[in-house]
């Protein structure tokens, strides 16, 4: 008789170990995975165009989601560019051949970064997911041998750039390993993929990013993500306008 | 009548010297009008063209549009309030909803203004017509322009990208059915022309729109509050511009012409007062007064001017007459500058044109004459009979 009530006991805690978490769950937790203090990190963008390759290698400071600091290293014509984001508001400092600094916003956020396959709006929109969008989990499945979860994310706001997208999350990492991006219409506008990881700190990174506008003919950005420092001290005055004339 | 004589005499006794400054002073008159007819062409084509293809009557702007300022153009729309929507009824107006998108031709992503126009109306040229379709697709008309610059055929499809008004984006297929030809570039160049209905649909602004063009018949329909009524004085003011800083250039090329034609006169009269210092005085001692041989030299100088206009008139009526009907093709590339201009500009030349190029050069020429003739009312008869250099 004492056996029955943990028979019981243990099945449910099987049960509820074998029902797939909610989409929002999923979400969470890869925001856990992606939620930082402070970092500073360098990068090199590929952007593959018709007339060939372009890299541009670029060191970024981040302090939480809303704050991010680029400065822009090479190659010799877009060095000493750098940019600011601050909340919801984005700036552009170019220090050739007028030395000015432009607010992007409205028509300007549309525009592509450096070139590539990426609008200021998709840098500044990236954390938004959980309050923007409805999660679903549609099924599990193998992506790039790993075991991912695949969800469909329905927009709930009105005023969000996509109105849909599928993601495919590492189940163990909780990483979004390929992300695709629908018009209202349903057709397919962008891809996202995570072709490297790399662990750091006890967290799983991307280390080799791609970025492709489905619609044209383009050959996407590669982005590669060559070292990241949690363990830094960033001070504030790095995310001030004063900061990108320095 | 007695000076004409004399002076008709003279000109033609300096053969050469009188045809070299007859023909300068005549290629000024023809240079002249040629130019002003080809501006005055120019002015008179994209005048017509421009109210015939893009500005009608004038037109209503929603009051935050503003077309050199692309930031504008997300917030610059509204629904029709109850008297435009009457007056599009009536067939008064028709509107146009603009917004911004990308077009992606053999997979090249371009910036493009995405229009939706009535294929029913009537009040611009614009071949809306070809845009009434049932068959679901989104039927698009594009100009050549835009058309080369995608490399588009009419047959083709072609993906387009857009925001809705919240700033989602969408994208879908459009089948190009029709490419047209305009010298308006404001209608052709990064335009897509889409059915104004499927347009709202897409950009989910029912009933709204961005400009309200008016016939050209009526005009001012009055105030609609909220849009501001733009007229043609304001809309054509660019090609105005444009036409009064080539007038102001042809000017100069014709400050330059007169001047070498009246330096040639000024030394011809300074000349001929030298040379023929006997000949004033012979005039005076048979009793003309000085202020008769002044007006001898001048009537002399001015007939350069009546000489040229003849000269010129032999020549240049059927030159001009000929550039009017054959017209002055552009080269290529000149109607991707942004304004209204016609492959080919017929000049138009008119009498008051004419008549008042010949009074400017006559005048003019008649100035120049008389300046260096006032010497002769400083010589000595005596001394001047007897050829003695004054």
């Amino acid at each position: 008789m004492k056996s029955a009530p943990f028979y019981i006991i243990f099945c449910i805690s099987i049960l509820v170990q074998a029902q797939p978490p909610s989409g929002d769950e999923i979400l969470k937790k890869i925001d856990q995975n992606q939620v930082y203090d402070q970092a500073i990190s360098t990068a090199t963008m590929i952007v593959h165009s018709r007339t060939g390759d372009r890299m541009i290698r670029s060191k970024a400071w981040s302090k939480g989601n809303d704050k991010a600091f680029v400065e822009y290293l090479s190659p010799p014509r877009e060095k000493g560019k750098k940019m600011l984001k601050v909340g919801d508001d984005l700036w552009i400092y170019t220090p050739e051949p007028n030395d000015r600094i432009i607010t992007i916003s409205g028509h300007l956020l549309k525009q592509s970064v450096m070139g590539s396959d990426m609008s200021y709006e998709d840098l500044m929109e990236s954390d938004e997911l959980r309050a923007n969008y409805d999660a679903k989990v549609l099924s599990r499945e193998m992506y790039n041998e790993r075991d991912c979860w695949v969800l469909e994310l329905t927009a709930t706001n009105s005023d969000v750039a996509y109105h849909s997208r599928k993601i495919w999350v590492d189940a163990e990492r909780w990483l979004s390993l390929k992300e695709e991006r629908f018009a209202r219409s349903g057709r397919l506008l962008k891809k996202t993929e995570i072709l490297e990881v790399f662990q750091q700190d006890g967290r799983w990174l991307p280390r080799r990013i791609t970025f492709k506008d489905m619609l044209s003919r383009g050959g996407g950005t590669e982005y590669i993500l060559e070292s990241i420092d949690f363990n830094v001290d960033i001070p504030d005055y790095q995310f001030t306008k004063a900061a990108l004339r320095k | 009548m007695l000076a004409i004589k004399l002076a008709w005499r003279n000109l033609i006794g300096a053969r050469l010297r009188t045809f070299l400054n007859v023909f300068v002073l005549s290629l000024a008159f023809v240079v002249i009008i040629w130019f002003k007819g080809v501006l005055n062409g120019w002015n008179d084509q994209a005048r017509r063209d421009t109210i015939a293809w893009q500005i009608g009557g004038g037109q209503y702007w929603q009051e935050n549009y503003d077309p050199y300022d692309p930031f504008t153009i997300d917030d610059s729309h509204a629904p029709l309030p109850e008297p435009a929507q009457e007056a599009v009824r009536k067939g008064l107006l028709t509107p146009l909803l603009i917004s911004q998108g990308n077009i992606y031709p053999h997979g090249r992503i371009q910036s493009i203004t995405l229009r939706g126009v009535d294929p029913h109306q009537t009040i611009i040229e614009l071949p809306t017509h070809y845009l009434k379709s049932e068959d679901g697709e989104i039927p698009a008309i594009i100009g050549k322009r835009a058309a080369d610059n995608g490399k588009l055929n009419v047959g083709d499809y072609v993906i387009i990208r857009w925001r809705d008004v919240n700033g989602t984006f969408d994208a879908d297929e459009v089948k190009i059915v029709h490419i047209f030809k305009t010298d308006v570039q404001a209608m052709d160049a990064g335009i897509v022309w889409i059915p104004l209905e499927r347009h709202r649909e897409m950009v989910r602004m029912p009933n709204e729109a961005t400009i309200l063009i008016t016939a050209p018949e009526s005009g001012f329909i009055g105030e609609i509050p909220g849009w501001e009524f733009k007229n043609h004085d304001f809309l054509m003011s660019e090609i105005q511009e444009m036409i009064k800083t080539k007038s102001i250039a042809g000017y100069l090329y014709f400050i330059i012409l007169m001047s070498l034609a009246m330096l040639a006169i000024f030394d011809t009269q300074v000349l001929s007062i030298f040379r023929r210092q006997k000949e004033i005085g012979t005039h005076i001692a048979l009793g003309m007064t000085q202020r008769q041989v002044i007006a001898l030299f001048t009537v002399e100088g001015a007939m350069h001017a009546v000489l040229a206009a003849i000269l010129a008139a032999l020549y240049g009526f059927p030159l001009l007459a000929l550039q009017a009907k054959v017209g002055w093709s552009m080269p290529a590339g000149t109607d991707d500058f942004g304004l209204t201009l016609a492959e080919t500009i017929y000049p138009k030349y008119s009498l008051g044109l004419v008549v008042g190029t010949t009074l400017i050069v006559l005048i003019t020429t008649t100035i120049v004459s008389y300046l260096p003739a006032r010497r002769i009312a400083k010589m000595e008869p005596t001394e001047a009979i007897r050829g003695k250099i004054q």
